[in-house]
């Protein structure tokens, strides 16, 4: 029989293939992936400094370790090619290898602004552990450190390495740290708290060049400021990796497209995690993986079984600030309705008929998280 | 048996319950010992299972 095959080794990979193996601990499987395959939690690259975690630590799980664990053989570093959606295959090299069903656990890259200079190519990223190893060995001893982006990895890694004793400076286009998840007010007491651990805020411009200079690299900003710091990191979102899928002829749009039974146009070919469009929503956090993972598993082990998503917040990773968020749907009709205090903002996300569609909440006001989350409507019913 | 209350950690997101704590938001009050909590409670960051917490001892 030929093995179900996962490719992607990050979160929705091994965690579909934990999920797989409760209930079928027979079918053949294989797990493929580009990177060196640790089971860790990326979650936790983006707060290590502040838990006091290495690198090292982060990872649990070798992939020979998750091999034995799954009953699994798990392929580190190896590359596919092709998928033949036809014939079931897909291709490594000149290797060709048939699959029973495939799932395409890609992930996502992050998004590279355009960005001139001596020092541009030098900027970093942190997408997995191994980015993240070599994060922080350029670091290490060093002092002050520019983020390109202030959305959620951005402003949990000022958070972090701020805690961490460095200096941080951070850039973005929009007037305001979250600005996609937090209506101004909220975004407001985000920063003063950063700001009190030290971040610089560098809100509603933009960097044009990043330049090598003396021990380090000179940052230009659209308004004219020049920042001297040692490294460059950038966090300015993720796009999900559709190339092999595109390639192979599977429909992708935003995402790998996915029905709510996380079945794409090929048959027998399965997409959830960061790549993935599942019902038009492109959700790249933890908690829809896990929901996606429970379903695809009874799928693949034979009862085909639809994912719901009910609505699921979004921690914010700052305890300088605690922030959870649930932001309305897209092109949901409302208005934010937003009670500040000096210790907590409450915004509320009111649809004109008096529902909740979202919130947004900051500091103390982060106490309320279940209770309203029990109101919202779900994401996927 | 020991009596020190102990902090764990969620592999799958990071999420920390300190026993000192609790996770009085979902009902479960500051003091309460990992074994004692219900197995129906879930990850209230990433939704895994009880059952599926796969915690790890961070400090005892």
């Amino acid at each position: 029989m030929n093995p179900i095959i996962i490719i992607g080794s990050g979160l929705a990979g091994y965690n579909t293939a934990k999920e797989l193996r409760k209930l079928d601990t027979a079918t053949p499987l294989l797990i493929i992936a580009n990177d060196s395959s640790p089971f860790y939690s990326k979650p936790m690259l983006s707060n290590a400094l502040t838990s006091k975690k290495t690198p090292e630590a982060i990872a649990l799980n070798t992939p020979e370790q998750m091999a034995t664990q799954l009953n699994a053989t798990v392929r580190a570093h190896t590359r596919v090619d092709a998928i033949d959606t036809a014939a079931h295959t897909l291709r490594i090299g000149d290797e060709t290898l048939a699959y029973s069903k495939l799932v395409l656990a890609l992930g996502a890259d992050q998004i590279r602004l355009q960005i001139n200079g001596s020092g541009a190519d030098n900027i970093l990223t942190v997408n997995d552990l191994d980015d993240y190893a070599r994060f922080r060995s350029t670091i290490a001893g060093k002092k002050r450190i520019a983020i390109i982006g202030a959305g959620l990895i951005g402003c949990e890694f000022a958070n972090d390495l701020a805690t961490g004793g460095y200096g941080v400076d951070i850039i973005d286009i929009a007037p305001q740290a979250l600005g996609r998840l937090l209506p101004p007010e909220g975004g407001a007491l985000l920063q003063a708290r950063l700001a009190a651990l030290g971040v610089q805020w560098h809100l509603g411009t933009s960097v044009q060049t990043v330049d090598r200079a003396e021990n380090g690299y000179a940052v230009k900003l659209a308004n004219g400021n020049v920042l001297r710091v040692d490294v460059v990191l950038s966090a300015v979102g993720l796009k999900p990796r559709t190339a092999l899928a595109a390639a192979a002829g599977i429909q992708v749009k935003r995402g790998i497209v996915a029905n709510r039974h996380l079945e794409t146009s090929a048959p027998d070919v399965y997409t959830l995690g960061d790549c993935a469009e599942i019902e038009g929503l492109v959700m790249p956090y933890v908690m829809p993986i896990m929901h996606a993972t429970r379903a695809l598993a009874q799928t693949l082990a034979g009862k085909r079984t639809a994912v719901t998503f009910p609505a699921m917040p979004v921690m914010v990773k700052t305890p300088a600030c605690p922030t959870i968020v649930s932001p309305p749907a897209t092109g949901a009709a409302g208005t934010w309705q937003v009670e500040a205090t000096a210790d907590g903002v409450k915004s509320l996300f009111i649809a004109a008929d008096g529902k909740l569609l979202g919130f947004a909440l900051n500091g103390t006001a982060t106490a309320e998280r279940a209770k309203l989350a029990a109101q919202l409507p779900p994401v996927l019913a | 048996m020991t009596t020190e209350l102990r902090i764990w950690e969620c592999i799958v997101c990071g999420y920390v319950y300190n026993e000192a704590e609790g996770d009085p938001e979902h009902g479960i009050k500051a003091g309460t010992r990992w074994e004692d909590i219900p197995a129906d409670w879930t990850c209230p960051e990433c939704g895994v299972a009880k059952a599926d917490f796969e915690m790890v001892l961070k400090a005892a």
